[in-house]
Formats: structure tokens, C-alpha cells, sequence
């Protein structure tokens, strides 16, 4: 019966994709918030979040355009945050990669740190499964957290400009990139990679906006890579 | 900002592209070629090379505090790196920042 297991694949994946919404629902009001303090439209904040439909390179944009940086830096640096999705495609692509055209577009439209870390854990725990179960459960998986990142993004788009300055708005972003950094230090070469992301960020600050920090960016990730190698962690 | 309505829109439809392109590329367009080392070892690092770069100058220098170092602000910053770097929890490290934050701005007669 392929039929009544990939439906069962489809609900597993709704099911595991469910509690992540408590990660994307806050992120979502906050980037519908600072995108609306910092003056952007509710069609420009929309557009954003549905068409782009990535929480930190758009929190990254938003920074760089509030600084008035220039036009082709904010697409670079936002651009720079979302590379690390191309490994998450790679690692998709042994299980996904026999789909057909029109669904793997789907995929990647959804591929982002939930989908990819969960789907990529349920194929390697049930490598009995079809390609279709697997392409139902991703589907399952992205079901509950794409519409609430576009419904809370709205929520905050309309609330943004009621909120006080006193609420300290401005340090919205700055938490929410450290919340992402944090656990993303999973090994000596992460941490280095951020400590000399941090100080050339520092030592460039006088540079035009966004300069310094694509000089930082790519100084960190030699120093990531370098670390790496030095410590002898085999490739992937 | 100082960007117009139609650089917004262009800004937004270019990183909706790139971004979808950098998600599909594997999947859709490169197969099963594989990368150089390098490169995979490179793309490893992005988040922790750009995102503490970006957020160290906001940290020490906040716009709000006419960008002088206000110590509130730091130490929620400390807070926040620190659990999630213990907890390895998005939501503990934002959580436990906010609230040294509020604490902060309260205790400090700002709130």
C-alpha cells in the first residue's frame, strides 16, 4: 500500500515539523517588528519574508540597508549568510535528488535549518524508505512553519510601530544573531572562526558600511577552514 | 533608510533569486558533481563568520546610547552567547538575554 505510507510519511513529518514553530513564531513577529520601526512598507515586509524566506539574511539586509550601506554590499552579506544552504542541498540531494524537477523547487524553496537537520536525521534513522516517502515527509515537515513564518511576520509588521522605544527595541536584532551563534559553536574551529569574525569586524568598523564586514566574513571562514584542517577533522 | 520603494523591491526580488538558487543549487543544478574540499569546508563556516561580525559593533557601540559602550546592553549580550552557547538552545539563549536585558533596563531606572 505506497499509498497510505507515504500519507503516513506526510503526517510524521507534520507532526515533527510542529514544535519548531515555537522557534520560527518569535523570530517571525520579531523580524515583522524591526522591519517596521526601521520604515519599511507592510507589502515590502510581506514580499520579504515570503519571497526570501530566510529569518537571519533577512535580519542581516534589514541592518545593513538601515546603516545605508550600499546596494550590492547588503546583497553580498545577505547572500553570505545563506550559503551554508548550499550544504544543506548537498546533503539533501542523495535522498532527494531522483525527484522530479517541479518538487525538488518546491524542496529548496523550503530547504532552511529545520527542514534540512530533521528530514536529514528521519532518512538516515529509516533508510527503508521510498523516494516519495521521503519527499512527503519533507513536505510534511515545511507544512506547519512556512505559514506561521509568513502569518507572525505579519503580526509583527502590525504591531511594530505601537511599541515603545523604552522596550529597548534596538537590541531585538543584536539577541537574536547572539542566540544564533551560540549554539552554532560547536567546535574549536567555529569559535575561532567567530573570534577573528568579531575583531576584524571591530578593527574595519571605520571602512564604509558593510565593508569591514565582508573583509571579516571571509578572513573567519579561512580561519574556520585552517583551524579544521590543522586539527585533522576529515573532510565530509 | 535611504533606500526608495523600487531599490527595496529590487533588493528583495535579487535575494529572493540568489537565495533560492544557493537552495537549489545541489539539488537542482550542480547533481552529483562533487565540490572541492575546500569549498564545502568554507561554506561550514558562514554563519559563525558573518553573523558575530555583524553583531559585535552593535553590541559595543548601540545606536540607542548615541553609540558609546552601555553596559546593560553588553552584558545581555553576554548572557544571550553564553546560554545558548551552554544550552545549545536558540530560544534559552534569546530567552535568558531578554530577561537580563528587561532586568537591566529596570534596575538602571530606564524601563
Amino acid at each position: 500500500m505506497p499509498d497510505t505510507t507515504t500519507k503516513s510519511a506526510y503526517w510524521q513529518g507534520v507532526r515533527n515539523g510542529l514544535p519548531f514553530i515555537l522557534v520560527v513564531g518569535p523570530f517571525a513577529v520579531l523580524f515583522g517588528v524591526v522591519a517596521s520601526e526601521a520604515g519599511m512598507g507592510l507589502a515590502h515586509i510581506m514580499g520579504f519574508t515570503v519571497m526570501v524566506i530566510a529569518g537571519a539574511a533577512q535580519f542581516a539586509a534589514l541592518q545593513l540597508m538601515v546603516e545605508d550601506a550600499a546596494f550590492g554590499l547588503v546583497l553580498l552579506a545577505a547572500l553570505a549568510v545563506n550559503l551554508r544552504m548550499a550544504m544543506y542541498s548537498a546533503a539533501l540531494l542523495p535522498y532527494l535528488g531522483q525527484a522530479p524537477l517541479w518538487q525538488r523547487a518546491l524542496i529548496a524553496y523550503a530547504n532552511f535549518d529545520q527542514t534540512y537537520a530533521a528530514s536529514v536525521a528521519q532518512y538516515e534513522a529509516r533508510p527503508d524508505w521510498s523516494l516519495q516517502q521521503r519527499v512527503h515527509y519533507f513536505f510534511g515537515l515545511a507544512t506547519p512553519i512556512v505559514p506561521v513564518w509568513a502569518c507572525m511576520t505579519l503580526v509583527g509588521a502590525l504591531i511594530g510601530k505601537a511599541i515603545p522605544p523604552e522596550w529597548a527595541l534596538d537590541f531585538a536584532l543584536p539577541i537574536t544573531f547572539l542566540g544564533l551563534v551560540g549554539p552554532a559553536l560547536k567546535t574549536p574551529a567555529h569559535i575561532a572562526a567567530a573570534v577573528v569574525s568579531v575583531v576584524a569586524a571591530l578593527a574595519f568598523a571605520g571602512l564604509p558600511s558593510g565593508v569591514g564586514l565582508l573583509i571579516a566574513a571571509l578572513a573567519a571562514m579561512i580561519t574556520g577552514a585552517f583551524v579544521e584542517v590543522r586539527m585533522g577533522r576529515p573532510a565530509p | 533608510m535611504s533606500y526608495s520603494n523600487a531599490e527595496l523591491w529590487l533588493m528583495i526580488a535579487l535575494l529572493a533569486v540568489g537565495t533560492f538558487l544557493i537552495r537549489f543549487s545541489f539539488l537542482g543544478l550542480i547533481g552529483d558533481r562533487p565540490l572541492p574540499d575546500w569549498v564545502l569546508r568554507m561554506l561550514r563556516y558562514t554563519p559563525v563568520a558573518v553573523l558575530p561580525g555583524m553583531v559585535a559593533p552593535l553590541v559595543l557601540w548601540p545606536a540607542a546610547n548615541d553609540s558609546v559602550v552601555e553596559p546593560v546592553r553588553l552584558i545581555a549580550a553576554l548572557v544571550t552567547l553564553g546560554v545558548g552557547y551552554w544550552r545549545g538552545s536558540f530560544l534559552a539563549g534569546i530567552g535568558s538575554g531578554a530577561a537580563a536585558l528587561y532586568l537591566g533596563l529596570l534596575l538602571t531606572g530606564q524601563l
